[in-house]
């Protein structure tokens, strides 16, 4: 084994585009491990960590490109850190005309611009949100790791201008139907959407587009809005924003459980909202007394979809969310054709509301579950990477996502994890989440055939069947193809849903009489 | 008059993407207004050294 590294001085790259120069050097015969990435000290511990370190290493600043590679021989190694060069040269080509580097530039060069898109790390955000927000201009902060303290100044100061901040930790947005960040491609209309679960405000549009109806405006609060810290500034406003904006009728919130103070302050808000208003709270327990006559309660982002759907379509009947005579058949096949040993689900997540409401309908189907991401910290994993009976995990967890891109963008944690699920012997099922949609990975389902393909012939070897359930995040018009996507999964044997909550039920279903002769 | 936040779901957007570069991408398939900027870390991260420009500029 050999490893060797290179240092480009003043070579600033984005997470993303360093994730595609990782992905190609990866690929490479004989490789066992590559970093690509910038040199912060968080990430040249990362660094130290796989055994890479020394005086370069740690002079080495956060301008500064690192390239490290562990391979099988030094010329592999030498190798692969030569194609480096056909790497970044393929970027390069790509730019043209004159290059901006700061946001006073920008603004400079676009005095009418009315927003502002920061994704950059989150130790740097303060500086350009303050300066953003003091040019007038509203934001959508996607970046993470932003110190809370600091997001309730951004959001005070804001408010102060009457300026909106989405975000930090803000990964979607449709405003007047332009996706901004992880969006997918829904038609207009007149529901309306705020919340600081991004994947579940994803879901919601989709759902609303896919029965045939359209958003006005969907905006993203990031997701510490509702806490008690913040007070939710952000989904205050935007709830004057919908309420005073003609095209909404109605407005859903979906979230997870707000802050106990935030969250009565949010309902006597809604007491006196003009326009009839949807609340998904995950997992926040209510007295219908207190929702007043304006608030709906929707226990799943289904039953939200249903509400609001019916809000401005009388017609609409609120369905129970439920299984068809023919997926309960389906279970029963599937489970027919796990051996005695096969009893648990692994639920891997790329987006967290997901991992959430899952746990949710598991647990009210009495089905405990232990996460990275808990509803209850009891059920809280010793290690997220070891599971434990039935375990779901938020792959986008800071853990996993830590110097690395989105589970949404990246695939490479989460095709590990399959493979390790799918030779213990103890698992049954496993379920999956996709998401399309602007910004996402071009190919989702392809990202992860192969891995599916892995675990499934595993457990045959092992006498079972492994049970694959997925929910798909997307509509006709984003640029996967929802239906090539679709396809895809159920060519491999995974058994798919549109939504998350169906998924789930589904899983409910599957580990029902395997549960009970636990119990 | 209304709030800078209200206009923002009435008017056209125009927008400044700093950080990575696809999100740009995706705003001008959508045929939105969009100027990128290329950030890096200011004074190439040293933290006393962009509170010191920060407080002489």
């Amino acid at each position: 084994m050999a490893s060797g590294f290179v240092i480009r001085k003043n070579q600033y790259y984005d997470s993303v585009f360093l994730m595609g120069v990782n992905k190609r050097l990866s690929q490479a015969e004989g490789v066992l491990q590559t970093a690509v990435l910038m040199g912060s000290d968080k990430n040249k511990q990362l660094l130290v960590d796989i055994g890479i370190g020394g005086d370069e290493i740690t002079k080495a600043n956060p301008n500064d490109l690192i390239v490290a590679v562990i391979g099988e021989s030094a010329q592999v190694v030498e190798s692969v850190l030569r194609e480096l060069d056909h790497a970044l040269h393929a970027f390069e080509e790509n730019l043209s005309g004159p290059r901006i580097h700061s946001l006073e530039d920008a603004i400079a060069e676009k005095p009418h611009a009315n927003l502002a898109v920061l994704s950059i790390p989150g130790e740097y955000v303060l500086r350009e949100a303050r300066k953003a927000l003091e040019d007038g201009l509203n934001l959508f902060i996607f970046s993470s790791n932003v110190p809370i303290e600091g997001e309730l100044e951004l959001k005070e100061l804001a408010a102060e201008k009457g300026l909106l901040v989405m975000g930090p930790d803000c990964g979607t947005s449709i405003l007047g139907g332009t996706g901004i960040g992880f969006a997918n491609v829904v038609n207009r209309g007149s529901i309306g959407a705020i919340g600081p679960s991004g994947t579940g405000l994803q879901e919601f549009t989709c759902q609303i587009h896919n029965a045939g109806y359209g958003i006005s405006h969907a905006i993203g609060t990031g997701s510490h809005d509702l806490s008690d810290e913040i007070g939710g500034i952000t989904t205050l406003q935007a709830l004057e924003a919908l309420e005073a904006n003609a095209q909404t009728k109605v407005i859903t919130i979906i979230a997870k459980p707000p802050g106990v103070a935030t969250l009565a302050l949010l309902l006597e808000r809604i007491k006196g909202c003009s326009k009839p208003v949807v609340g998904c709270f995950l997992g926040a327990r209510m007295e219908t007394a207190e929702w007043g006559d304006t608030l709906a309660w929707a226990p799943t982002i289904d039953h939200a979809v249903l509400s609001a759907i019916q809000h401005v379509d009388e017609k609409q009947e609120l369905a129970k969310l439920t299984l068809t005579n023919q997926e309960r058949d389906l279970a029963t096949n599937a489970r027919a054709s796990w051996t005695p040993e096969q009893r648990y689900v692994r639920g891997l997540f790329a987006g967290g509301t997901f991992c959430y409401q899952s746990q949710l309908i598991l647990t009210e189907a009495s089905i405990m579950t232990h996460s990275n991401a808990p509803l209850d910290p009891k059920n809280s994993l010793a290690h997220p990477d070891k599971s434990l009976e039935h375990t779901l995990i938020d792959m986008g967890d800071e853990t996993y996502t830590f110097g690395k891109p989105h589970p949404m963008i990246d695939s490479t944690m989460r095709s590990k994890r399959i493979l390790s699920e799918g030779r213990d012997p103890s698992v049954a099922v496993l379920l999956l989440d996709f998401i399309l949609g602007y910004n996402a990975s071009m190919d989702p389902v392809g990202d992860l055939l192969d891995a599916i393909f892995e675990a499934k012939q595993m457990k045959q070897q092992q006498g079972g069947e492994l049970t694959v359930v997925a929910s798909i995040c997307g509509t006709d018009k984003d640029p996967q193809e929802l239906d090539l996507q679709e396809k895809l999964l159920r060519e491999a044997g995974v058994i798919v849903f549109h939504s998350n909550a169906k998924a789930s039920l589904f899983c409910c279903e599957l580990l029902k009489p395997v549960q009970e002769s636990v119990s | 008059m209304k709030d800078k936040d209200q206009e923002l779901l009435l008017e056209k957007l125009v927008v400044i993407n700093v950080g990575v570069s696809g999100f740009a991408d995706s705003l001008e398939q959508q045929e939105v207004e969009v100027i990128q900027v290329d950030w890096s870390p200011p004074a190439g991260g040293d933290e006393e050294m962009i509170d010191l420009l920060e407080k002489l500029l």
